[in-house]
């Protein structure tokens, strides 16, 4: 039986359409966005421009794309159907009646589902490393830029260590099938995923420590939370088995991790030299604050600008990372629909079909984009003040 | 100035004798060797027989030992033939020495490729250069270019061209290597066909036919992000007072830009470029994969590939180098270049 073909136009509909609850996510939140953005501060701000609005905007579709990703894609993203191998876009399968929009790839797996479902293990992936690596890098970055002297050296060294090492060079030798025998990644993680717990204990600890009914609650909230979460993602021993992570996905995870904070330290180090200059920070001082209190409570509250445009241009950063991951078959399954892998297998067939290869670089590209239109308008907000 | 760039070739020398030791230990984990002693032998081995593979090639020694051996501090001992007992060859491809002896990177003996069944230095080095012709004709691109974009956009801060080639720019840094070339081949190779989609065919003789994707792939990672730069700084010699001083006086709004402007505004994107190159490294890595150039990239990925020990442990070397020879050029260039900063 010959597959049936619809045209270009329909097929344009049909994407369109596939996407509904995508556009009625988007205009909620875009339009209570725009009816309170004079209340929202600097993400009110973003709606001032142009560019602001377009990053905001291509950052929430591929989030809510990532989040109705199981209602939008027709098919199984890992489902081979023989029939559909290598079929153009607009192919319609013959039993379910629904439609290749984007063309099925060498092994008959429908690249639309593909793609949309790649956006999930980027947006889980992507900005978690990031908020882990900002965690890393302000815990270390605080304590080198107020104390300076031997702790600045030591670990300024270590952060230009991990620098001077290539991605390319750090990811080929951190994430191979082979180390997974090792306990390095584990190791790794267990050091990584500690320094969250570190960071808001210090946190609670610096503010509430003369008000004991406060302080027990928050610090028990984050020991509880904090070191559940810690058993499921190190040990995978969570007792209520809901926090979980396949072993490969944590090794990406710390590699990115690690190859990422290094960067975070060295911005939040030069901002704390650069506030620890101010007034407030010796007013805090004569007052008699502890140093802690003033880094968590002085200092970085006020390095949140550069902090925030940074955390965007860096998660889409780790989504190139992620993408070089999966072009070089590194960490990820090699039936993954992530964004990376799909560039790569369709990469190799280039000569004899094209379709595979154009929706999972156009998203990628597109979601970065997004992050940093968002960043360079968040910039420029927060320069105006 | 002497002794600051003393001691940050000191600086230098501790960090990649840190790092190698680092790739050292990550290369020489069991699981690696394991992969190794399998890949150098018959099909259907015995994990006894891949054991004494091992152990008859030397890699059961100390880590500290193999690691000097490999520096150049330990002599390289000749390993044992076990049928004769007498002194052999641990790679016969390599020209072993028979006797004890120290060869290690220090003396310029790189060792030996079990991938290629080579020395790593007759495989390393007409790499590089091959990705020397690469990288040089991307910077011959991505410069000018990349510094025209940023001082047409800078010249005249929130113009029309300056919101244009910004967001142009942003769109750039946004397309990593492995987006723009499957893009780039989409359309010129397989829709226009202008070009070639393989640069196999370069290492014997370069043509624009063969070379022209993957430079302008590498070339357009980089332009945005110098492009911004130059514009940030441009934008910022703009304000200036004496820019406003030259404008009254009646000269030419070209000619202030190209006099007054320019030469200040260039300080910053120096610095940028050469820290470019780290990025470009990655870079360079994805591109010749790609198009399967055989340079420095895919070497390294061959090298990775296979556990190819001293082959790998070569490539890092030489790009951890790369890194850090262009962060100090960039530091004492600066210097050089803007007379306000004074290295202490």
């Amino acid at each position: 039986m010959p597959v049936q073909y619809i045209s270009g136009f329909t097929v344009v509909l049909e994407v369109l359409s596939r996407f509904w609850p995508v556009w009625i996510a988007l205009l909620i939140v875009m339009g209570a966005s725009f009816a309170y953005k004079k209340k929202l501060a600097l993400y009110g701000q973003l709606f001032d421009s142009g560019v602001g609005i377009v990053g905001v905007g291509i950052c929430l579709f591929w989030l809510f794309t990532a989040i109705f990703a199981a209602t939008i894609s027709p098919f199984d993203p890992l489902a081979q159907i023989p029939i559909m191998k290598d079929v153009l876009p607009g192919a319609v399968e013959p039993q379910s009646g629904l439609t290749y929009l984007f063309g099925g790839d060498k092994l008959a797996r429908d690249v639309f589902s593909r793609m949309v479902y790649g956006s999930q293990i980027v947006l889980i992936i992507a900005p978690a490393a990031t908020g882990f690596a900002l965690m890393v890098g302000i815990t270390l970055g605080l304590p080198a830029g107020y104390y300076g002297g031997k702790i600045d050296t030591v670990l300024s060294f270590l952060a230009n260590l991990v620098l001077a090492f290539p991605v390319i060079l750090l990811f080929y030798l951190l994430v191979t099938p082979g180390i997974m025998d090792t306990p390095i990644p584990y190791g790794m993680a267990g050091v990584f995923f500690l320094f969250p717990i570190i960071f808001f204990s210090v946190l609670f600890w610096t503010r509430y420590k003369n008000r004991p009914d406060r302080l027990y609650i928050l610090l028990g909230i984050t020991l509880i939370l904090g070191g559940w979460i810690y058993l499921g993602l190190v040990f995978d021993r969570d007792p209520l088995h809901i926090v979980h992570i396949d072993p490969n996905q944590l090794n990406i995870f710390v590699a990115v991790v690690f190859a990422s904070s290094p960067g975070v330290f060295r911005i939040v180090r030069g901002l704390v030299m650069d506030i620890k200059t101010r007034d407030y920070v010796a007013a805090a001082q004569t007052r008699g604050e502890s140093p802690w209190y003033i880094m968590l409570w002085e200092i970085l509250p006020n390095a949140r600008g550069p902090l925030i445009v940074d955390a965007c241009l860096r998660i889409g950063y780790t989504t190139i990372l992620l993408g070089t991951l999966g072009y070089f078959g590194l960490g990820l399954a090699p039936e993954s629909p992530d964004w990376g892998t799909a560039i790569k297998d369709a990469s190799r067939l280039l000569r004899s079909f094209i379709h595979p290869a154009l929706p999972p670089t156009i998203a990628l590209m597109s979601f970065v984009l997004g992050l940093n239109l968002l960043a360079d308008s968040l910039r420029e907000q927060s320069m105006k003040d | 100035m002497l002794s600051f760039v003393i001691r940050r070739l000191g600086t230098m020398a501790l960090t990649m004798l840190c790092l190698t030791m680092v790739v050292f230990f990550l290369i020489n984990l069991e699981p690696n060797l394991k992969k190794l002693a399998i890949s150098q032998t018959e099909m259907h081995t015995s994990a006894e027989q891949l054991e004494s593979w091992l152990v008859n090639h030397g890699y059961r020694q100390n880590f500290f030992v193999r690691y000097g051996q490999w520096l150049g501090l330990v002599p390289k001992q000749p390993v044992t033939d076990p049928a004769t007992g007498k002194p052999a060859q641990r790679f016969s491809f390599c020209n072993d020495p028979l006797v004890s002896t120290f060869s290690g990177v220090l003396e310029g003996d790189f060792g030996c490729s079990t991938k290629f069944k080579a020395t790593v230095a007759s495989k390393l080095f007409p790499a590089l250069g091959a990705t020397g012709i690469l990288m040089f004709w991307v910077l011959v691109v991505m410069v000018p270019i990349s510094l025209l974009i940023g001082i047409l956009a800078g010249m005249r801060e929130g113009s029309r061209t300056d919101r244009v080639l910004s967001v142009a720019s942003i769109a750039s840094t946004a397309t990593p290597e492995y987006v723009s070339g499957v893009i780039f081949t989409v359309i010129f190779a397989s829709w226009l066909g202008w070009l070639n989609g393989s640069a196999a065919s370069a290492s014997q003789g370069i043509t624009f036919y063969n070379f022209t994707l993957p430079v302008m792939t590498l070339a357009i990672y980089g332009i945005g992000y110098i492009a911004r730069m130059t514009r940030a700084s441009m934008v910022e010699v703009m304000t200036q007072q004496y820019i406003r001083t030259a404008r009254l006086k009646g000269l030419s709004f070209g000619s202030v830009v190209v006099k007054h402007a320019l030469r200040n505004a260039l300080i910053a994107p120096f610095t940028v470029i050469m820290l470019q190159f780290p990025w470009l490294l990655t870079g360079v890595v994805i591109v010749e994969v790609m198009f399967r150039y055989q340079g420095f990239g895919y070497t390294l990925v061959e090298a990775a590939g296979n556990n190819d020990i001293d082959l790998l442990l070569g490539c890092s070397l030489v790009s951890v180098f790369i890194v850090l020879i262009t962060q100090l050029i960039s530091d004492v260039g600066y210097a050089f270049l803007n007379p306000r900063i004074r290295v202490q």
